[in-house]
């Protein structure tokens, strides 16, 4: 797995939990180093053992943990970049959840090897809406939760997101039900980056 | 087309290369050069446009038209490569026509590849070469920052092969007690060789974790600095196992003293976690004055030897190599539970 991935996860543990929680996981999970580097890459079991280390040590369910590093990618000042990124997909809720159809592809550009997930958002006949996350490893769809959910607060709107579990290989289906677009005063964007 | 007199054809495909006119139906009536070159072979003219593109319409709804209109749509050829393409559509001339402009966005640099466009095919306002040139750009940098990245990593590795130092005990390692070895041998110094296995630590690792292993060890260190002296060398060889050179020092009553009372501090309780951690040590020992011609290797072996004797004692032990004694390597199963 990219090391960015695995970098996220040390990063969410150390600005979560605090340095002593990612030090402690580190040795637990025993990998002879205590940091990951973004642009490197790791073998993938490396990435299931930090998860499964994780949850062991926080006491969370694997799908929980997940759920919160996706809120965290994007909530966090720390990784402020991430949330930037993601409003660059459009002016409210329901284009960002579209734009997601070319997140694959945008990474792509950006990052050539990070293997992001296929996303595949419709909507179906009753107005609400379906996301399908497919990857390798199974349990992206909860960080998928996690990042739908804080991307929701980021632009003021009201959403009922609920994972389906996993259909298949890999494959994890969310429904999105957007109940209101301007629920809340959302964050603000400017598509230029402020200086410092 | 003949109504719109504020632009002609050349005008569009120059400002537009990649524009579709359209009749109210969806009927292609005419095409850009740019959206031609990508399909060489096929003629849209008379093609009804849900035919040449599959439309993702992402919820926007458009039932009175053909298209969703005004709006950022995308698009993908039915036929052939699916190349994505972005665009939007428009009423003109008196809405008797719809002008649909189409862009590669995300897919620009596959595209560019797959149909090996060139600069021609592009508006001058259009922002793409401007996009393939910062991708190359930060491909290249990405690039090099990974290489950087892999001759650091490899810098970091030969040089923690290369320590002498065990990163946990902060005692010496087994490459440094080599060296050292080597060293005393060619100088023939005399020096007692004392191999330490610890008894009973797998037990605590495997009731109490990794992290009581760990202050056990760091506490084993601090015996053995303490009960040895600044000539003597105390190195970890393996997970339990520790190598003492007693600098000088083979006479067999002072090392057997320096050995008992090491384990008497191995047997002290170390307080973990609001527990304790109890283990104890098994020691053999042999010296230079051993042999004729000094081979470390052997004394090694007889130092295990020793070592070994002392565990089948009941452990806690300390016993000095003697001839006698049956080579660790040579004792069968059978041998050992006779004993």
């Amino acid at each position: 797995m990219h090391g960015m991935i695995n970098r996220a996860i040390q990063c969410f543990l150390r600005d979560t939990y605090g340095p002593d929680v990612w030090a402690d996981v580190a040795k637990k999970a025993d990998f002879g180093f205590d940091n990951f580097e973004a642009m490197l890459s790791y073998p993938d079991r490396m990435t299931v053992k930090l998860l499964t280390t994780s949850a062991r040590r926080l006491s969370k369910p694997l799908e929980s943990l997940l759920e919160d590093i996706g809120t965290y990618l994007v909530s966090h000042p720390n990784v402020e970049a991430i949330r930037r990124l993601l409003r660059f997909g459009g002016d409210d809720y329901k284009e960002f959840m579209f734009s997601l159809n070319q997140i694959e592809g945008r990474c792509r550009l950006a990052l050539p090897d990070l293997e992001v997930p296929k996303l595949e958002l419709v909507e179906n006949r009753d107005g609400t809406h379906t996301l399908t996350c497919q990857h390798k490893m199974a349990g992206f769809g909860y960080a998928m939760v996690g990042i739908m959910r804080a991307m929701a607060d980021d632009y003021g709107a009201l959403v009922l997101l609920e994972h389906q579990g996993r259909r298949g290989t890999g494959v994890e289906i969310i429904n999105i039900h957007l109940l209101e677009e301007s629920f809340a005063t959302g964050r603000s964007f400017d598509l230029t980056a402020k200086a410092g | 087309m003949g109504n719109m007199n504020f632009l002609d054809k050349a005008s569009l495909d120059l400002l537009m290369p990649m524009n579709m006119i359209l009749d109210p139906d969806g009927r292609i009536l005419h095409a850009g050069p740019t959206l031609r070159k990508l399909r060489p072979e096929e003629d849209f003219i008379g093609q009804n446009v849900l035919d040449v593109f599959e439309l993702r319409d992402d919820g926007r709804q458009h039932e009175d038209s053909v298209l969703p209109l005004n709006k950022k749509l995308y698009v993908s050829f039915k036929s052939g490569l699916p190349t994505q393409l972005k665009g939007v559509a428009t009423p003109i001339v008196q809405k008797k026509y719809l002008l649909l402009n189409l862009s590669f966005g995300i897919s620009v640099v596959d595209a560019v590849r797959d149909y090996s466009l060139t600069l021609g095919d592009f508006a001058p306002t259009e922002l793409a070469i401007e996009m393939l040139y910062l991708v190359e750009a930060k491909s290249a940098v990405l690039e090099e920052t990974k290489q950087l990245n892999r001759r650091l990593q490899g810098a970091k590795v030969v040089a923690e092969e290369q320590a002498f130092t065990d990163t946990l005990t902060g005692l010496k390692n087994r490459r440094a007690l080599d060296h050292i070895l080597d060293q005393m041998v060619q100088r023939e110094v005399p020096f007692a060789l004392m191999q330490l296995d610890l008894d009973y630590f797998k037990a605590v690792n495997d009731t109490l974790g990794h992290a009581a292993g760990d202050a056990v060890l760091q506490n084993v260190a601090k015996i053995l600095a303490a009960e040895t002296r600044d000539d003597d060398i105390v190195a970890r060889v393996g997970g339990d196992e520790f190598i003492l050179i007693m600098h000088k020092q083979i006479d067999p009553k002072i090392l057997l003293k320096i050995a008992r009372r090491i384990i008497v501090q191995l047997e002290v309780p170390v307080p973990f976690n609001g527990t304790v951690c109890q283990i104890s040590g098994s020691v053999g020992i042999t010296t230079t004055a051993n042999y004729d011609i000094v081979d470390f290797e052997q004394m090694m072996q007889d130092a295990d030897t020793a070592l070994y004797a002392s565990k089948h004692e009941g452990r806690a032990r300390a016993n000095f190599y003697d001839p006698e004694m049956v080579p660790t390597d040579t004792i069968e199963p059978a041998a050992v539970a006779s004993r």
